[in-house]
């Protein structure tokens, strides 16, 4: 089973880099850009009994700090050959 | 200066990708007079007997997913946290900081600097605990000159978190310019029963005026030496 995890900042904590690419997609003559922010995606491929509690663990444990940043599971379809 | 009468026995911890961990050995020896125990990441058992273990700067594991957050599941942590939860003073600069924040020793993370640059230069920093085995020495308020190295080091909790702090007298020093962005220009905070210091500032790169007149003077010498008189004082 292919699980995706988006790891995100927290709405509220300051995102200097997302704030950095902004200012460059201004400076290329990009218009109508409110907000960027930046997160993380990582991608694993999972036993499929593997139950959403673990994967929850994984994240809390690992994947991302709770301090500053929130996740979401998404759980995709296994690739056929 | 007091030494406990046993001798002092630190510990350096080398995390693959640390490069503060010579320095942080040589500050130790150069105070102390004794070498510093080495310690491998790998280990699952500390020496017994130190009387500090240091965590040094760095870029473990290559700062892989967020900095310090590979080091903080290494086997060696789960007796750091252990050697804490018994008292044994351990200080985390730099790398060493988020690794102890990563490991949910201190509270918080460190983020990208506000600016995005990596930032390098010797700063000054207001003391404000001067209760703890690191702090004892220093006069509260007292300005002391340190070199901060990083790009990760703005420190971030919530309000509550930082309430806590302030309140709990946690914040052992404050920038006392701006720096990196920190919330409430934090640059280093204490453990609540004041045992595990984790700043970004470099204490080991300003243990000897004459050797770096041009870097940080000897302040960060006073936080070595203040653990050692704490311990024999104890």
């Amino acid at each position: 089973m292919k699980v995706r995890i988006l790891v995100r900042l927290k709405p509220g904590v300051l995102d200097p880099q997302g704030r950095a690419v902004h200012h460059a997609l201004e400076g290329l003559g990009f218009e109508g850009v409110d907000d960027v922010r930046i997160g993380r995606m990582i991608e694993m491929d999972v036993a499929d009994d593997t139950t959403d509690e673990v994967i929850k663990t994984m994240c809390e444990k690992l994947l991302a700090n709770m301090v500053i940043e929130d996740y979401a599971i998404e759980k995709l379809e296994r690739e056929t050959a | 200066m007091a030494f406990p009468s046993n001798g002092f026995r630190a510990g350096v911890i080398t995390f693959p990708g640390s490069n503060c961990d010579r320095d942080m050995a040589t500050a130790i020896e150069a105070v102390t007079g004794k070498p510093a125990v080495r310690i491998w990441h790998g280990d699952a058992d500390l020496p017994d007997g130190l009387d500090l273990l240091a965590l040094p700067g760095g870029f473990s594991y290559g700062d892989y997913l967020r900095s310090g957050a590979m080091a903080a599941k290494s086997p060696i942590m789960r007796a750091v946290v252990a050697a804490a939860e018994r008292g044994v003073p351990v200080l985390g600069v730099c790398n060493g900081f988020q690794v102890l924040t990563e490991s949910g020793l201190l509270p918080g993370a460190l983020m990208r600097n506000a600016g995005q640059t990596f930032v390098c230069r010797t700063v000054g920093l207001k003391v404000e605990n001067t209760q703890s085995p690191f702090t004892h020495g220093f006069t509260t308020g007292e300005t002391i000159r340190i070199p901060v190295a990083h790009h990760d080091g703005n420190y971030f909790a919530d309000d509550a978190v930082l309430d806590k702090l302030e309140g709990e007298g946690r914040v052992a020093f404050r920038y006392s310019e701006p720096v990196n962005g920190s919330r409430r220009d934090i640059a280093g905070i204490l453990s609540a029963n004041g045992r595990v210091l984790g700043m970004m500032p470099h204490p080991e790169r300003a243990i000897d005026a004459a050797a770096h007149p041009s870097m940080g003077g000897a302040d960060g010498r006073r936080v070595f030496e203040n653990v050692i008189e704490a311990l024999a004082s104890a």
